[in-house]
């Protein structure tokens, strides 16, 4: 059959699934409103209360020594740069305890591929943040910082993950997925990790019982084609799994990258986003990227599929040195959802309500 | 649709017909963005079809000397003030001449009430400006000027826009507008030219010949009702000279004013007004998504809520930058052809008066 709006709109409503074709007629699309409309249908089908979550918690770069060297990454040192640093879990200790605080309930631990830094380092981290913080979520080490811990341990995936998981991770986020098409990894020089041992990395996870994000990053070297390609990948996985919570696609920022070039328009985002929210039927949560996007444009993302506002972030190092510096405190973020029409309610990372907040 | 208190409006849209008071009001009270979008979208198809105007234009703002006192402004200074200047005709001149190679059609003028220039220095700006660059336009003055100018002279408004044309005068900008009400007026502009005085100066200009703009100023303390109020003043003008060419809203922006207390509007906040303004202002032919106040990703998406211009390359504003606004000052021509392309629309250059032209063909035959 020939794919027409009148096709998409048929299935939109009678909630069938979309194919990749049908995903890249959506891409095609100059009709932005359009595309808002059928991913705001499917966004309050699944989402029916007047609601916009976002979480606080702070992202702790625990290391920025890394060996991998992707070409759109701003925040990487190599070995021996004498630039690198690795915190100490004091450190790391007195940002957690200003993160709670401020409310947070929640850490985000990422760093780079660090050689230095093997599994007993994060058992030992994880298990001094359990014992003198019972309470935080330890929300940490995307799919490539585990499977290269896994890998310079000499311990398969499988024990890598039981044992963080013993240690305290509770949760992984979903970065350095990118975009999960091997051709455009090895182009981005972001082929540490292969698509595939991204994914592998998540399905080991959610058998385990672990929840999990994903993310995309686009506006770089890539086609509508990979970024359906990657869509669709979350999608199958998420088939068998039903591990993911949510997915955040957002943008490459090139400032002080080898990479470089210029940002992708914020009209491309909305559209990516409302493609997302649209394809991804079985993942519940879309997440707006107001720290690239900005929270004019990540407001209206809440028109276009998004029904989550991501974190009030105490602390955001890798996007920064990028050249992305905006920043807003939980009252901005509460005033943005309302003046768009939703009542803001904070969650935590498997995006359950939190009882209201205590001032 | 979301909010179906929205159907008889989208029906009256979808008719032709024009909308009332309430239902400006009921627009404004409807958090369903994206069908007040379609129905701005589809009268902007109407209109002007794909077509997405922008222009390579060259801001000068001769002073910042005001005796205005106005609380929304981050621009003004007093004269013995850090940071108050004057530019002489010959500094005009020479800004002019600094870009004399690069393609502009319009040269855009607005300053202070400088009580420290005379009369003739006004008139000497756009004359000199039209010396150096005949062929260019000259949207020069706000009506709050041009009042402030017949004062100072003992002219009358007509006489003053006499000087002007015969200067070199080809269109009026539509700033000073802000809010046509009383009660805003006394709270944040007191000094202020009178909305009356503002209709009447610009319908004046129209009886001459002279096009103009007309914006609005929100996102303060004003009140929806006399938002919508404000638009339908703009129409019934409109109606009677058919002398505006195009309506921006302007965002206020609270930086470094007196009123910092206040939070700078939302992208759906900007995004309604300009769909609104598309919406009740069925006679103005364009709406302009000003990329210098919205910021380069608002501006392309509002192309899509009702707006179909995006205004130019713009260099050295200094009225929105001294308030904050962290926009770039310059979008090459590329550029701008280059964000509108990408939504489906159909880049036109345009001047002042809304005249097709195309620069580049013309620079590159000189």
């Amino acid at each position: 059959m020939k794919i027409n709006k009148s096709l998409i709109e048929y299935k939109v409503r009678e909630e069938r699934r979309l194919s990749f074709e049908e995903g890249l007629f959506l891409f095609q699309q100059p009709d932005l409103i359009w595309l808002g409309k059928l991913a705001d249908r499917v966004k309050r089908r699944i989402h029916p209360e007047p609601i916009a979550t976002y979480i606080i918690d702070r992202n702790i770069n625990y290391t920025n020594i890394c060996v991998a060297q992707c070409d759109f990454c701003a925040f990487y040192e190599k070995v021996g740069s004498g630039k690198g640093y690795v915190l100490k879990k004091e450190v790391i200790g007195q940002k957690i305890q200003e993160t709670l605080r401020l409310g947070g309930k929640q850490v985000l631990m990422q760093g780079g591929l660090n050689p230095a830094l093997k599994i007993d380092f994060y058992e030992d981290l994880f298990r001094y943040i359990k014992t003198n913080f019972p309470t935080v979520r330890i929300h940490s080490l995307s799919p490539p910082e585990i499977q290269y811990i896994s890998r310079i341990s000499r311990l398969s995936l499988k024990d890598t993950l039981i044992r963080l998981k013993a240690a305290g991770l509770d949760s992984i986020p979903g970065g350095g997925a990118e975009i999960l098409v091997d051709e455009v990894r090895q182009k981005l020089n972001a082929n540490k990790t292969t698509g595939d041992q991204w994914l592998e990395v998540m399905e080991t996870a959610h058998k385990m019982g672990m929840k999990t994000t994903a993310t995309m990053m686009f506006g770089h070297i890539e086609t509508y084609e990979h970024r359906l390609e990657h869509i669709l990948k979350i999608r199958d996985l998420q088939d068998h799994t039903m591990g993911f919570t949510a997915f955040i696609p957002w943008t490459f920022q090139p400032d002080n990258t080898s990479l470089g070039g210029e940002k992708t328009s914020a009209f491309d985002y909305l559209k990516t986003l409302a493609v997302s929210r649209l394809m991804l039927d079985n993942v519940p949560n879309i997440q707006v990227s107001w720290v690239t996007m900005g929270a004019k444009i990540a407001q209206m993302g809440l028109y276009f599929g998004g029904n989550d506002f991501g974190s009030v972030m105490i602390e955001e190092n890798v996007v920064a040195a990028a050249g992305a510096h905006f920043r807003m405190s939980q009252e901005e973020i509460e005033r943005i959802i309302r003046i768009a029409g939703f009542e803001p309610h904070q969650r935590d990372m498997e995006y359950k309500l939190l009882e209201h907040r205590e001032h | 649709m979301v909010d179906s208190a929205l159907q008889p409006v989208y029906d009256k849209v979808m008719a032709g017909e024009r909308l009332t008071f309430e239902d400006g009001m009921r627009l404004f009270e409807s958090n369903d963005i994206l069908t007040i979008g379609e129905m701005a979208h589809y009268v902007r198809l109407q209109k002007n079809g794909l077509k997405t105007y922008f222009t390579m234009n060259q801001h000068i703002n001769p002073t910042n000397i005001c005796r205005n006192e106005c609380l929304f402004c981050a621009f003004y200074r007093k004269e013995d003030q850090d940071g108050a200047y004057r530019m002489s005709p010959d500094a005009v001149r020479q800004k002019v001449l600094e870009r004399i190679n690069e393609p502009i059609t319009e040269i855009h003028i607005v300053g202070g009430l400088d009580d420290g220039l005379p009369y003739e220095y006004y008139i000497d700006v756009i004359r000199t400006v039209k010396e150096v660059r005949p062929k260019v336009n000259i949207k020069a003055y706000t009506a709050v000027e041009i009042a402030y100018l017949a004062e100072r002279s003992g002219k009358s408004w007509s006489e003053v826009l006499d000087d002007l044309i015969e200067a070199g005068l080809n269109a009026m900008p539509g700033g000073g507008a802000e809010v046509f009400s009383e009660r805003v007026k006394r709270k944040l502009f007191t000094d202020k030219l009178s909305s009356d005085d503002w209709i009447a100066i610009h319908k004046l200009a129209h009886s001459k010949g002279i096009r103009t703009n007309a914006t609005l100023l929100y996102g303060h303390i004003e009140k929806d009702e006399e938002k919508i109020e404000h638009l339908i003043r703009l129409r019934n003008l409109q109606d009677e000279t058919g002398g505006f060419l195009t309506f921006l809203p302007l965002a206020f922006h609270p930086e470094n004013t007196r009123l910092a207390r206040l939070s700078m509007a939302t992208g759906f906040e900007d995004l309604k007004h300009i769909a609104v303004s598309r919406l009740m202002l069925d006679n103005f032919e364009h709406i302009k998504a000003y990329w210098v106040m919205l910021g380069v990703d608002l501006a392309q998406i509002a192309l899509s809520f009702g707006a179909d211009d995006i205004d130019g390359s713009v260099v050295e504003e200094k009225i929105y930058h001294m308030a904050g606004s962290k926009s770039s000052q310059m979008m090459t021509r590329n550029q701008l052809k280059q964000l509108i392309q990408e939504c489906g629309f159909i880049p036109v250059e345009r001047d002042a008066l809304y005249h097709e032209v195309n620069s580049e063909v013309s620079e590159i035959a000189s």
